[in-house]
């Protein structure tokens, strides 16, 4: 059998064209304007329930959209069928053909597409993910990290112009969920496809990634370098999805050379200009807690700071965590690496300064709902 | 009953005992519980198996027929397979024809009711099972009117002619009919159920990679339905064998099969008893030889 008559060869960058997906009421995907550059390692971050599967599933042609185009170079691939696509995709829970041993699961892509040497094809990508041992096997005989990696060979095999992994590592346990991660970037660099990786998870997306998108309500909230994402995010929601921050709702009151200053909850601080996403009214201040030093005594410099009591000291090993409240109630957490000999002891009741570099803080749109449940969903 | 008297109050005093004792009795509980269902088959399923073979095995009194005395003869057998075989041959044959009608009308039935159906899968599947809640004669004899010549089957088909013979009932068609309708739920409901557990993604994923709707029919969704096809047929070709209702009441003459030959030498014919137990016997010895090289033919790791 030859290719599929329908089947659309294309090569080049994903783009997605104001792409909707409404179920109903229900707008999973909302008008989402998307490139994703060949060969790169994507990411597309957001809590459970906002589009970032949908959009996948309209990639690989098992969705349709509402509105709008799929096109991968200048290809146009909205409204073909999955099996007329060069994307080829790793489901969650596997989806390994029961009835199937792992190398025939592995060549069932390249023999479909007609294929003479897909077995020989199957055992070299068996080869590329450390699985060719069991390729005589069963997959209900496979654990789930072993019928995760069958998983990637499977779609790998096809070489596909795009392939898409869905939470391919969610149901793995910590250590094995690491160590495939590491895995993957490797397969990733060595096969040169572009992956594009959904899921809830930050860490996984930033340690993998090239790029990260984070997604909430079916749109993106920013896109970007994962180091850079996280060094100055846009959004209070991305602030708290992507790593913590510590936010305080202010007001906008001044400007000091290239800085803004603002007043949060009766204490000025400073911004730089660069790294305000937002400069009038008001706004949302953050620093990172890693950021924030803790300090027996009030800093001598140029930073800002404002004096606390602690509330909660936890050691972590590398570092010691204190969660302090400010006089205007705020709990602020402060990450202090334990580099010192004498650490510095200190108890909850105890007074203290917290300080900040101000070229490390940030402004965003004060929208304190987005920033609560980007914190439960990552909690 | 007596079996049930006697199993009733050994598999259940256990559970009424107080506590150490049932502590005591971890281990040997399983088997106490088994004791009923052991005690039911062995009174009615293993002693009355004995039995037909050794009356499988009985000789005539020379002179007095309808008397017979404890032996080991085989001619029996011998008669049964050399002046029936036109009726074994009969019932695997239709038994076979039937399964094989009830497959391609159940399969495409269990897939619309799996994939579908939506909100009326229910009241489909109600509809499958409701034909149980009449009794299996009277069902067939209203396939006998619906057949029948001044039938609107059988009236019209005689009005395009289309019917060489005439008439429908007393062909061996009427039997395979009605051995398809009768056995037909137990064809669809396996099937159903190893479609409904079927992973859709599993499905998906052929799409995924590269087949096309029916490629994946063909290497995805129907290999993974393979128990539920097994057990289907299995369920309708076993009791289909050895049925004798539908030709009974559908058939002629020239419809025999197994089951009609059984009940003739058992219950019509004096001195019969022998040879309608050693059919019985070849008819399960052929169709457990069956089934064991269909299984192993045919058979995944699990039956539904």
């Amino acid at each position: 059998m030859a290719r599929n008559s329908g089947f659309r060869e294309a090569t080049g960058d994903l783009r997605l064209e104001s792409v909707t997906k409404s179920f109903g009421d229900f707008t999973a995907v909302d008008d989402l304007d998307l490139v994703v550059p060949r060969g790169s390692f994507f990411a597309l971050l957001g809590p459970s329930g906002c589009g970032k599967t949908t959009t996948l599933r309209m990639v690989a042609g098992l969705e349709q959209p509402t509105a709008g185009k799929v096109l991968i170079g200048d290809t146009e691939i909205t409204g073909s069928r999955p099996y007329e696509r060069p994307v080829n995709t790793v489901f969650q829970s596997y989806a390994l053909f029961p009835h199937l041993t792992i190398r025939d699961n592995v060549a069932f892509g390249p023999k479909r597409r007609g294929d003479k040497n897909a077995l020989a094809l199957a055992d070299e990508t068996l080869a590329l993910v450390q699985v060719d041992h069991l390729a005589a096997r069963k997959p209900a005989q496979l654990s789930g990290g072993q019928q995760q990696r069958v998983a990637l060979a499977r779609a790998l095999v096809n070489r596909p112009e795009v392939l898409l992994l869905d939470e391919p590592l969610g149901a793995l346990d910590l250590k094995l969920r690491r160590q495939l991660q590491v895995e993957l970037k490797r397969i990733q660099t060595e096969v040169g496809l572009t992956f594009i990786h959904v899921t809830h998870d930050q860490e996984e997306a930033m340690t993998m990634a090239d790029t990260v998108a984070v997604m909430n309500h079916g749109r993106i909230e920013q896109m970007g370098h994962p180091a850079d994402l996280y060094d100055l995010p846009r959004t209070s929601f991305v602030a708290n999805f992507v790593g913590r921050s510590n936010l305080g709702t202010g007001r906008v009151v001044d400007r000091d050379g290239d800085s803004l200053v603002a007043e949060v909850q009766g204490t000025k601080v400073k911004v730089p200009l660069a790294r305000a996403n937002a400069t009038d009214g008001t706004v949302m201040f953050g620093v990172r807690p890693e950021k924030v030093r803790v300090l027996r005594r009030p800093p001598e410099g140029t930073g800002d700071d404002v004096k606390g009591t602690v509330l909660d000291v936890s050691f972590t090993g590398v570092a010691t965590e204190y969660l302090v409240r400010l006089p205007s109630g705020t709990i602020w957490s402060c990450y202090e690496q334990n580099l010192d000999v004498d650490p510095i002891d200190l108890r909850p009741g105890d007074d203290v300064w917290i300080a900040w570099n101000h070229a490390h803080a940030f402004t965003v749109p004060a929208d304190e709902a987005e920033a609560q449940a980007a914190a439960e969903a990552t909690a | 009953m007596s079996a049930l008297a006697h199993a009733g109050p050994a598999g259940g005093a256990p559970a009424g005992d107080t506590p150490p004792q049932e502590r005591q009795g971890r281990s040997w509980l399983p088997y106490l519980l088994l004791v009923p269902g052991a005690l039911w088959l062995l009174v009615f399923f293993v002693v009355p198996l004995v039995q037909l073979f050794s009356v499988s095995l009985q000789s005539q009194f020379p002179g007095y027929p309808g008397y017979y005395y404890r032996d080991v003869n085989f001619s029996n057998y011998l008669s049964a397979l050399t002046d029936f075989a036109p009726q074994f041959g009969r019932s695997l044959l239709f038994a076979g024809l039937a399964t094989f009608f009830a497959f391609c009308l159940a399969y495409p039935l269990a897939y619309a009711m799996a994939f579908k159906a939506g909100r009326w899968r229910n009241i489909m599947l109600i509809a499958v099972i409701a034909p149980f809640f009449t009794s299996f004669i009277l069902r067939t004899v209203a396939w006998r009117q619906i057949l029948a010549d001044e039938g609107p089957v059988a009236s019209t088909l005689n009005a395009l002619h289309l019917l060489p013979g005439g008439h429908i009932t007393e062909t061996w068609a009427a039997v395979v009919a009605g051995l398809t309708y009768n056995f037909l739920p137990f064809m669809v409901l396996p099937i159903y159920a190893s479609l409904e557990r079927a992973d859709h993604r599993v499905i998906e994923a052929g799409g995924d990679l590269y087949a096309n709707g029916f490629t994946t029919f063909r290497t995805v969704t129907l290999p993974m339905s393979m128990p539920g096809v097994l057990a289907g047929t299995l369920l309708t070709f076993i009791p289909a064998a050895g049925d004798y209702v539908n030709a009974d009441l559908l058939g002629a003459d020239n419809t025999k099969m197994v089951g009609n030959v059984i009940e003739s030498q058992f219950f019509k014919v004096l001195g019969g008893f022998p040879v309608a137990a050693a059919l019985s016997f070849t008819l399960m010895a052929l169709i457990l030889a069956m089934v064991f090289v269909y299984v192993r033919r045919f058979g995944t790791e699990e039956l539904v």
